[in-house]
């Protein structure tokens, strides 16, 4: 059936330099546009990306990560290389879900984990069995699709929250399964309980194996460029389409032609088959599983990832691969404190920066905040010289600096909690008040910030990088709610 | 030949309420037929059992002689229904053309496998459907080609979306067209082109068409037959002289007072 036949001259796109006129199409559709314009350095390198067509964003990044293991040692590459390349691939699993068909699948990791120990049982010495990984990651590629289907099926009718509780459960359950359930099979604990199942098989194809960190990576890389070929283009097809249709609006794609459950089930079944591949990569490369591989702080990390990257943008999944990974190896326990601190003082400064105006406030606020520092360090020093007597904790380019401007109390214990309430108390304050007044008490609040940086929280790292990385995450999430590469959606009221 | 779509005894009720009540309906291929009646009469309700959003509780419908009781919605748009919806439900962060590409999905068959390696038939197909979406969405004279083509659905204004609405259920390529209050919110020009678009819908479209319509204009302009619902009761059904001067159908609209002073 033909409507119409040809197709009138398409109008030209209304011209740069005329002024759109309020009310009229064109103005309306390029909202979005003018908006983009104002939003700073993110906004900037967003239109830049835009120019990069997809083909050319690959190589440029493929290109890049190439040369890594010519500079970069054994153990860099391993923590920087093979790591981010892991939660690209995660990540890409978890957009197909999420970011695609709109489901909020929080059992995703349960899939990258039955897809490492799948792959940990047939290539280990658990049960003496060594398949060549030519077998064994299709079979565990089908067998986690076919587990995601299986999920889904009974999570299809569910939307939303319900949907999130399920999936949360079947995550849950899968780590009490490996780690506590253990059943007995053939003699021996199936996954090896708290221990997990070591001496995995690296991965070997035809007889070639990937001994080497740097043959792994190349793989990975390999792995990931196919994949996010492939993904660009379901994304462009029939298939895409109608997952992003489902996600907007479902009873609206199913009165379209749509079979929205096979296509949810689909997603699932996709999503978790990268996820189950993902596993087998891991498995080999880590040469152990444990269940504490499998929880809730990597679903976190990997919702952060596509978070970040923005949901559904592919290159924005490899951009928060990117930076998370980086943020974490930059506060890893192994690297000097003194990241951490650095990353703690530049996060106040780029908050301050991006939303402090007009400038002379801003400069008010830093000034005020060093000058405060350095008068009440002179002013305890001289009236009660114990009270500075403390050592700023591990040293670097930063802490001589600090040492001579914080107050750090000898045995300073106590302080740091009255400190740490202080603080609290403060930040409630500082949001009941509005105007200069809440210039004038951010200047106090963020010395006594520094003040508990310095006395509690640099002297418990763990808990500390978490922090940093939340507040960095939250910080970038001001700046661009929509992630650093999506686009924001539009609800119509 | 019997009629392209025909209900027969059709009933549906929420809880007590009875929604539908034993409609009889019939539709001839290449007709226009106008459903009116008061705010709650049932109109949308029929459209929901005609495109399976809901089941019925009793009676037949049937399409192209072919019952569609049990089949989910997709594949009774999949037979060659298409509908659009009277509070605008488009894919609207999707572009306006890919809205229309969506609803291609049932009548192509490339498989994901074929999708992800761009293997010919997978190219082919989205060759032509991009072709069709253009083709529809050129049948709005200039609103919503060129490069509008790429922009986001949700920078459409109103009428513009309204037209989306339309171009999309064309995309799936039905031979009848369900439209839900095409003209709900237009002002008197654009009412006056969406009656003229009607038309030519069915002349050039070659669609027949179901419409609910409560702008009386746009009923007498484009309507062969019109049937009035009320309380889910067919209370009259003919030419749109005969169902206007018909006295239940002013009595539905105007109060039983207005219809004895008439």
């Amino acid at each position: 059936m033909d409507a119409g036949g040809t197709i009138p001259e398409p109008p030209a796109a209304p011209d740069e330099r005329e002024r759109p006129r309020v009310g009229v199409d064109e103005w309306v559709a390029r909202v979005e546009e003018r908006r983009e314009t104002h939003r700073g350095l993110a906004g900037v390198a967003h239109r830049v990306l835009r120019f990069v067509p997809p083909p050319a964003r690959l190589a440029l990044f493929v290109a890049v990560a190439a040369t890594l293991p010519l500079w970069m040692g054994r153990g860099d590459l391993f923590a920087y290389g093979i790591f981010t390349l892991l939660y690209v691939l995660l990540g890409l699993g978890l957009n197909v879900v999420v970011g695609y068909a709109g489901l909020l699948d929080l059992g995703h990791i349960a899939f990258f984990g039955f897809g490492a120990y799948l792959y940990a049982l047939l290539s280990s010495e658990q049960y003496g069995i060594h398949w060549p990984a030519t077998a064994t990651v299709p079979l565990v590629v089908a067998a986690t699709a076919l587990l995601g289907l299986l999920l889904g099926i009974p999570s299809r009718r569910l939307l939303g929250d319900y949907l999130a509780i399920v999936t949360l459960f079947f995550g849950q359950a899968f780590v009490f399964f490996v780690n506590a359930a253990n059943p007995t099979v053939a003699g021996k604990g199936l996954t090896g309980g708290p221990n997990g199942i070591a001496d995995i098989d690296p991965l070997s194809f035809f007889g070639y194996e990937l001994a080497s960190r740097r043959q792994q990576f190349y793989f990975l890389l390999l792995a990931v460029a196919l994949i996010l070929t492939g993904l660009h283009f379901l994304s462009e097809s029939r298939t895409g389409r109608a997952w992003r249709a489902l996600r907007e609006d479902p009873l609206a794609a199913e009165a379209m032609s749509i079979p929205v459950n096979r296509l949810k089930l689909l997603a699932f079944a996709f999503g978790a088959a990268i996820a189950g591949f993902t596993g087998c990569i891991f498995a080999s490369v880590l040469t152990a599983v444990t269940a504490g591989n499998f929880g809730i702080p990597l679903l976190i990390t990997i919702y952060a990832i596509v978070i970040l990257g923005g949901v559904g943008s592919l290159t924005g999944v490899v951009i928060g691969a990117v930076v998370i990974n980086m943020s974490f190896q930059f506060l890893a326990p192994e690297n000097p404190q003194d990241n951490a601190r650095l990353l703690f003082y530049s996060l106040i400064i780029l908050l301050l920066v991006l939303t402090i105006r007009p400038l002379w406030k801003l400069a008010a606020v830093f000034g005020g905040v060093v000058v405060l520092g350095a008068v009440v360090e002179r002013l305890v020093e001289a009236l009660a010289p114990s009270w500075t007597g403390g050592v700023v904790v591990e040293g670097g380019r930063l802490a001589g600096a600090v040492g001579h401007w914080v107050i750090i109390p000898t045995g300073h214990g106590r302080f740091a909690n009255v400190a740490y309430v202080s603080l609290v108390a403060a930040v409630l304050l500082l949001t009941r008040l509005h105007g200069n007044a809440r210039i004038v008490a951010l200047v106090p609040t963020i010395y006594l910030a520094a003040v508990v940086w310095e006395t509690s929280f640099v002297e418990q790292p763990a808990v500390a990088r978490w922090i940093l990385f939340g507040a960095l995450l939250v910080s970038l999430m001001t700046v661009r709610p929509q992630g650093l590469l999506g686009t924001p959606r539009v609800e119509i009221v | 030949m019997p009629p392209l779509l025909q209900l027969q005894g059709v009933r549906k009720s929420f809880g007590g309420l009875r929604v539908i009540d034993g409609l009889n309906l019939h539709v001839d291929e290449g007709e226009i037929v106008s459903l009116i009646g008061p705010n709650g009469a049932g109109k949308t309700t029929v459209f929901n059992l005609v495109t399976g959003i809901y089941a019925a509780d009793d009676g037949e419908i049937a399409f192209a002689g072919r019952s569609t009781a049990g089949l989910p919605p997709h594949k009774i748009t999949r037979l060659g229904i298409a509908r659009t919806f009277q509070t605008l439900r488009l894919f609207l962060n999707m572009t306006v053309k890919e809205n229309v590409m969506a609803a291609a999905y049932g009548h192509t068959k490339a498989t994901v496998v074929e999708s992800m390696l761009r293997l010919p038939r997978a190219r082919r197909e989205e060759r032509e459907i991009a072709r069709m979406a253009e083709e529809k969405l050129g049948f709005f004279g200039q609103r919503l080609v060129g490069y509008r083509w790429d922009q986001p659905a949700y920078s459409l204004s109103y009428a513009n979306r309204r037209r989306l609405e339309i171009a999309r259920a064309m995309g799936s390529n039905p031979r009848l067209l369900l439209l839900d209050e095409p003209a709900a919110g237009m002002n008197p020009a654009e009412t006056h082109e969406m009656t003229e678009l009607i038309g030519r819908l069915r002349t050039d479209g070659g669609y027949t068409i179901l419409v609910i319509e409560h702008d009386m204009h746009v009923v007498e302009g484009i309507s062969d037959r019109v049937v009035a619902l009320d309380h889910g009761v067919k209370i009259a059904e003919g030419s749109f002289e005969q169902v206007a001067t018909n006295e239940l159908v002013v009595e539905a609209y105007l109060g039983l007072k207005a219809a004895e002073a008439g």
